[in-house]
């Protein structure tokens, strides 16, 4: 069984890869990557107040939604949205855990509602101003995959472009201690049942665990670096405009693979 | 969309384990809140809290699943022959085609919440199985493996609607054909993040909930898991329950209150009557979102009345269980689902009469009557509404 779209927009965040556009030659491996520290934009979409509530996982899933939906030229409320995270607002639990565990005990309304897995999808609505569909999944170290593979059947199904957005932060202390994430990374695709400017994909589940792929030095080190990040063997492939396969994690026993035509 | 079969369903909540007990409950209008008595929780409230599943433990190849939302879902896996019909299914289909897309809000957070206080003077935790218990993809790869399915593995956490969701995409994917069957649903567990954040609000009410009513204010909160077998109807099936139709949208208005006319309520309602092909007249029942707060249920009435006027009976049943958060969209296709085969309009729970201002019909006694569909509300925090329309297939 495979599904076929096509990607009609990027948006990319990570170290050093400050959008898809300066990234492509990097990822293609024509330029050496270098590591640079990550800051989260502020959600110049959204009213003043409501983007001083937002986290660095929610700035970072807005910042690519936004310049991958640019790049597709379509209208953003027009869009259902998929988003996937594994951490979600890990930053925003962490507080309330903090909090519950003081004397009183007192935990911000402002924070409990931003703590939802959502929070992402429900500022996106409420900067492009969409009654749009959206939907929300986790997914641990498969989030990629099992996102990816979610979006583009929706966008098979519905017969209509989707947004895919996946984005994870580092979890803050102590819980990093357990779930270790090293680095923060975003991508976004919009994925079109017909045509895509950005090329098309393939995709199929596999019974079978992912096998490492070669990527440029560093690189490696990210794409272990962030659940997310294991887009970046999909990432080079695409900028590196031969087409190819690449297999993402899903679970121990389950792999995608997403073949890009050349 | 493409009908699809309820081939299974169980439910597991304050109000009963098992679809039997909910049955029970259900006509002896017997609900399930009690006064809290959970450590560290906020005073004087009441909760959906099931004994039972305290005690349950995992098979042990899967013992580091083991949390509050494991052993939950455990339990429900245990009722309604429902891992045996899940088997049967594997059987027909093969373990590679069948699905597992769950809901949860909070996954086993709780486990996280136990450890938080057993801290070392470094402020580190104790050793446990983050992934297996706090993730949210936790309980879809709990179940996957619990119940030997090998297809695509779904966590869904889109707060409130959670449960429900789960429906509306195992769905797609069956028509994207990734699978020929599903198992759906959803779990929730009662932790302190979700209580102490409701009782932050000041939404919690002071005794248990009362939707509806004029003086109504506020939540009970309740864990819930339920589940049910989707799969593609076949021409033996007419008459058999089915999902039928689901529909979603977004307020894109705030994070936590409901745009006030319910538009997002108004457009998921409409998307999943399409989907389903049929009109409001077709409708026999709606189940409210209804959790009881001054704000939604009046939305929620709002919303009800542009669609169906005072036309169809609604109310909302958790009076009995409490707002199970991202179980209650698929606890509540199971209550359809009792409504539907036993010809059910449960009334509000606790109420004498509905808020005078309500305009659609709020149903507070029960009553027997034809309920061919059923449609089933959820909305939730960021603005996401989901509705299922659950009934007898043509």
């Amino acid at each position: 069984m495979t599904l076929a779209v096509g990607i009609a927009g990027i948006g990319l965040l990570g170290p050093g890869l400050m959008g898809w556009a300066p990234s492509a030659a990097v990822l293609a491996g024509a330029v050496p990557y270098e590591p640079a520290p990550l800051t989260p934009p502020a959600p110049t979409l959204l009213p003043a107040t409501e983007r001083r509530r937002t986290g660095p996982s929610v700035r970072l899933a807005l910042a690519v939604a936004t310049e991958a939906v640019q790049d597709s030229g379509l209208p953003p409320e027009e869009l259902d949205t998929v988003f996937a995270s594994s951490n979600g607002e890990g930053h925003v639990i962490t507080s309330i855990l903090e909090a519950l565990h003081t004397p009183d005990g007192a935990i911000s309304p402002t924070q409990f509602h931003n703590s939802v897995h959502n929070a992402a999808a429900g500022y996106w609505g409420i900067a492009v101003g969409s009654a749009r569909p959206s939907v929300s999944l986790g997914g641990h170290d498969g989030v990629l995959g099992t996102g990816l593979l979610h979006a583009a059947a929706q966008a098979v199904v519905a017969r209509r472009p989707v947004l895919f957005v996946a984005h994870d932060v580092p979890l803050p202390a102590p819980l990093d201690a357990l779930r270790p994430t090293a680095a923060s990374f975003a991508l976004a695709l919009v994925l079109v049942p017909e045509g895509g400017t950005h090329g098309r994909i393939t995709l199929a589940q596999e019974d079978s665990a992912a096998e490492a792929s070669d990527l440029p030095d560093g690189l490696a080190a990210l794409h272990d670096a962030n659940p997310v990040a294991r887009a970046l063997p999909l990432l080079a492939v695409l900028a590196g405009g031969r087409g190819g396969t690449v297999r993402l994690p899903m679970l121990e026993d389950t792999r995608l693979a997403v073949a890009v035509a050349a | 969309m493409l009908p699809l079969r309820l081939s299974a369903i169980t439910a597991t909540s304050a109000m009963g384990v098992g679809l039997v007990a909910t049955r029970q409950a259900l006509q002896a209008r017997a609900g399930g809140l009690t006064r809290c008595d959970l450590p560290g929780m906020p005073e004087g409230i009441w909760i959906g809290r099931v004994r039972d599943a305290e005690a349950i433990e995992p098979p042990a190849p899967l013992a580091a699943f083991a949390c509050r939302n494991t052993r939950l879902a455990e339990l429900a896996l245990r009722q309604d022959g429902f891992d045996a019909a899940v088997a049967d299914a594997a059987a027909r289909h093969g373990a590679d085609r069948i699905a597992v897309v769950l809901g949860t809000s909070t996954s086993g957070i709780e486990e996280t919440e136990q450890a938080w206080s057993r801290r070392g003077a470094d402020g580190a935790l104790p050793p446990y199985d983050f992934a297996r218990t706090h993730d949210l993809h936790a309980l879809p790869r709990y179940v996957r493996a619990r119940l030997g399915l090998k297809g695509p593995c779904v966590s869904i956490s889109t707060a409130c609607t959670s449960g429900a969701r789960a429906f509306l995409d195992a769905a797609m994917l069956i028509a994207a054909g990734l699978a020929d069957a599903a198992v759906v649903g959803g779990a929730d567990t009662l932790c302190r993040l979700t209580l102490h954040g409701f009782g932050s609000l000041e939404l919690l009410a002071k005794g248990p909930t009362r939707p509806c009513a004029e003086d109504r204010d506020g939540i009970s909160i309740g864990e819930a898991a339920a589940f049910a077998l989707l799969e593609r109807a076949g021409p033996g099936d007419q008459g058999a329950l089915g999902l039928l139709g689901a529909g979603a949208s977004s307020d894109g208005h705030h994070m936590s209150s409901p745009h006030p006319e319910g538009h997002g309520a108004v457009a998921a309602m409409r998307a999943a009557l399409d989907s389903a092909g049929i009109g409001p007249e077709a409708i026999d029942y709606v189940n409210m979102h209804g959790t009881g707060t001054r704000t939604n249920d009046a939305m929620e009435d709002r919303a009800i009345a542009r669609i169906f006027g005072d036309a169809v009976p609604c109310s909302s049943t958790k009076g009995w269980t409490g707002h199970t958060l991202g179980a209650s969209g698929a606890l509540e296709a199971a209550i359809a689902a009792i409504c539907v085969e036993d010809g059910l309009v449960p009334g509000c729970l606790g109420i004498a009469a509905p808020d005078p201002a309500f305009t659609a019909r709020i149903a507070v006694d029960n009553a027997v009557a034809p309920v061919a569909r059923v449609l089933s509300n959820s909305f939730g925090f960021g603005g996401s509404n989901c509705a299922l329309v659950i009934g007898r297939l043509a």
